[in-house]
């Protein structure tokens, strides 16, 4: 099935990257993440079983050497549901997601393009329309002890910026064209640590040195369009890290660069993260980016989040059949060049009426009857590692889920 | 750029002989002459006199010819209506009145414009939204005569909140510019609101929303400077247009300015009034737009620059 509709669909992935570029991304990456084993990026044909067996127990002897130490509970969203008013009807853009986000730690979200990644980083901080979206009504947002989902509109405000700021993928758009950079950095200094103008331009001079601007006391004064796209992303981040934030949420931060740019923006969040010890919410389809910079991962698919855990976790162990079609689909060095990537076929379900049971059964190869009528629950396989598959229900691991019988429930 | 510059004053100098000409000719094509219309009692004696003064007596021709030279040294010749002035000392007492009320008019369409524009835009496809773009539309469509009449009926007659007519105290300025300003508001305003519209929506603005900045800053400081850019565009042949417009409105609330030089001209066949204020506005209305058009040009090919400067 993989095999045969691999010429005529779209790699969920390695798509949106130009070839060239993930050339390029290799080199980047050469030196990190070498203690992988070949078999675990391979969706198709990595058997399941030694995954499916291995008890949980006897797996997670790193766990806890593993990145930095884990500090307290910054955020925790609780069933988040955004749901969208459109023509058309109402779109459920997130269903049901639950996350974690410990102090100084990053929190990678990787899923395709419209799969609820976006819009759940834009809830973290209420900034959706207010006009359009709704929030589930039992769904927690609880930051330091406060349910953001309860706040107006004037007490979010001190947040945002402050104490939560965002990274948006194109600094060229999401920077004001007809204002100096200084003072689209001045003025959320200003505002929010309650400085005269003055200071806040010493101090925005000195994060504008801080990420890495030469002479920053003219590039002050400059416009948006003086500045490279590294540069303005650059100045993006010390936008955002301007008034010392306890968690920054990146949506696809580097997706707009090239890869050596790439590159030295990831090193700047790893130095910003050193020095303040700042959370970060990752949101990418690159697991490049993922590998080289996030403790933990989730996978997002169809507005739920389908498998999550520590990076070393996700990558070695792969349970979701998603998430091992997306690290399929992703070029390695450590495999022979002329093998083709493998794309996932199909696309996402439609979010105006997703389906009732697992929203990737239709593109699954290891789909089952149960599949496509009940929604699976969460099942934790060890550590920190939790998948929503069936596949991990004991009566599903007697029989090998790719064999015949299962592929042909996927069919019918 | 100094060759650009060049080759637009000949062509606005060929455009103004152009409308010269056609104004001049057009005007003596129509029967009858300044002094027809109390003809019937007037001395024949005293008036082959005048016309010959004037030079009303010779072949259209040769007038022609001799104003085309008066104008060239920039003399518009004397009235025959109001006799011992001349053409160019009404222009100059005229001018500066009309002027002043023309710049109010722009003033209050600007700021009405703009605010209108804004407000529809933040409430887009709300009751407030429809409520400013059916106001803008009436704006357009009601000529601005209309607009003074009611404005006179109301404001000043039945409800005794301004003078009704006459030009002295900044109280008197308020209902003409009004009423010459609301074709303008109009234009403005639906100008502003789709610009706007499609600044709300970007990126940047979303930026400025997670940097937790007031709603109000974000509007004033952030949207609005990208949205009112086009209308600055705009607001050259918006001034023109206002300073040409005024004829009228100076005519209804009896303002001593150019407006009732000109029609009071056209009503007692005053030809060089009338080709002397239709020769002054043309003059203004070319130059206004090559400003507008140098300004283009300066703003065109590094538009960072030009923002640098400012």
């Amino acid at each position: 099935m993989w095999r045969r509709s691999r010429k005529a669909s779209i790699s969920a992935v390695a798509a949106p990257e130009g070839l060239a570029r993930e050339k390029e991304r290799e080199t980047v990456r050469e030196d990190r993440l070498p203690e992988r084993p070949p078999a675990i990026y391979d969706g198709r044909t990595a058997a399941p079983e030694p995954a499916a067996t291995e008890k949980p127990a006897s797996r997670e002897p790193r766990e806890a050497a593993e990145g930095r130490a884990p500090g307290k509970t910054l955020m925790a969203v609780e069933n988040l549901r955004v749901s969208f008013r459109t023509h058309g009807g109402e779109v459920q853009a997130v269903r049901g997601v639950d996350l974690q986000l410990r102090e100084g730690e990053t929190l990678a979200i990787v899923g395709e393009s419209g799969c609820g990644k976006s819009v759940t980083a834009r809830s973290l901080m209420r900034l959706l329309p207010e006009q359009t979206s709704k929030l589930g009504k039992d769904s927690r947002i609880v930051w330091k002890g406060v349910d953001l989902t309860r706040l107006k509109e004037k007490e979010l405000r001190k947040l945002r910026g402050a104490e939560i700021s965002m990274i948006f993928q194109d600094a060229m758009t999401a920077l004001n064209p007809t204002l100096t950079v200084g003072e689209q950095l001045i003025e959320s200094i200003a505002l929010h640590r309650k400085v005269p103008r003055s200071e806040a331009r010493k101090i925005a001079v000195e994060m504008l040195g801080l990420v890495g601007i030469p002479s920053p006391e003219t590039r002050l004064k400059q416009y948006l369009g003086e500045f490279s796209g590294g540069m303005r992303q650059r100045i993006m981040i010390a936008i955002a890290a301007s008034c010392n934030p306890s968690l920054l949420i990146a949506d696809e931060p580097t997706t707009a660069l090239d890869v050596t740019i790439q590159a030295q923006i990831l090193e700047l969040f790893r130095m910003l993260q050193q020095k303040t010890g700042v959370s970060i919410v990752l949101i990418t389809h690159d697991l490049g980016v993922v590998a080289e910079t996030a403790d933990r991962v989730c996978v997002m698919y169809a507005g739920e989040i389908v498998e999550s855990g520590s990076v070393r976790e996700l990558f070695r162990r792969p349970r979701h059949p998603y998430t091992r079609g997306l690290l399929a689909s992703m070029p390695r060095l450590d495999r022979d060049r002329s093998r083709q990537l493998e794309p996932i076929p199909g696309t996402p379900p439609d979010l105006f009426a997703p389906p009732p049971g697992c929203a990737f059964a239709a593109r699954c190869p290891h789909a089952m009857e149960v599949c496509r009528l009940h929604h699976p629950a969460s099942t934790q396989v060890g550590g920190s590692h939790s998948v929503s598959c069936w596949l991990e229900d004991p009566r599903a691991q007697q029989a090998p889920p790719s064999s015949p019988a299962g592929r042909s429930a996927a069919i019918g | 750029m100094a060759s650009y510059i060049l080759k637009r004053l000949v062509s606005m100098l060929v455009t103004l002989w152009l409308i010269v000409t056609v104004t001049f000719f057009l005007m003596h094509s129509v029967p009858g002459s300044p002094f027809d219309k109390d003809g019937k009692n007037s001395n024949p004696t005293a008036v082959q006199n005048m016309m010959a003064y004037y030079h009303l007596d010779e072949p259209v021709g040769v007038q022609y010819v001799l104003y085309l030279k008066s104008l060239l040294k920039l003399d518009l010749g004397p009235s025959i209506g109001h006799f011992p002035d001349s053409v160019n000392s009404m222009i100059s007492r005229g001018f500066p009145v009309s002027f002043q009320l023309g710049m109010i008019a722009i003033l209050f369409a600007i700021v009405a414009g703009i605010a209108l524009g804004t407000v529809a835009a933040l409430y887009k496809n709300r009751l407030i939204d429809q409520a400013a773009m059916v106001l803008a539309v009436l704006g357009i469509a009601v000529p601005n005569f209309v607009v003074a009449t009611l404005l006179i009926k109301y404001v000043a007659v039945e409800w005794h909140l301004l003078p009704v007519a006459m030009w002295g105290t900044w109280r008197h300025t308020v209902l003409p510019g009004l009423a010459l300003a609301t074709g303008p508001i109009a234009i403005i305003a639906r100008m502003t609101r789709a610009n706007m519209v499609e600044v709300l929506t970007s990126d940047y603005i979303e930026t400025a929303r997670a940097k937790g900045l007031h709603p109000f800053v974000i509007v004033t400081k952030h949207a609005l400077r990208n949205a009112v850019l086009p209308v600055v565009t705009l607001l050259g042949a918006l001034i023109a247009n206002v300073l040409t417009g005024s004829f009228v409105i100076e005519k209804i609330f009896a303002i001593p300015g150019m407006g009732k030089y000109f029609v009071d001209g056209i009503n007692n066949r005053d030809y060089s009034v009338i080709m002397g204020t239709t020769v002054f506005y043309s003059a203004l209305l070319l130059f206004m737009m090559f400003l507008v058009d140098i300004a283009y040009g300066l703003i065109d090919p590094r538009i960072k620059l030009h923002r640098k400067e400012r």
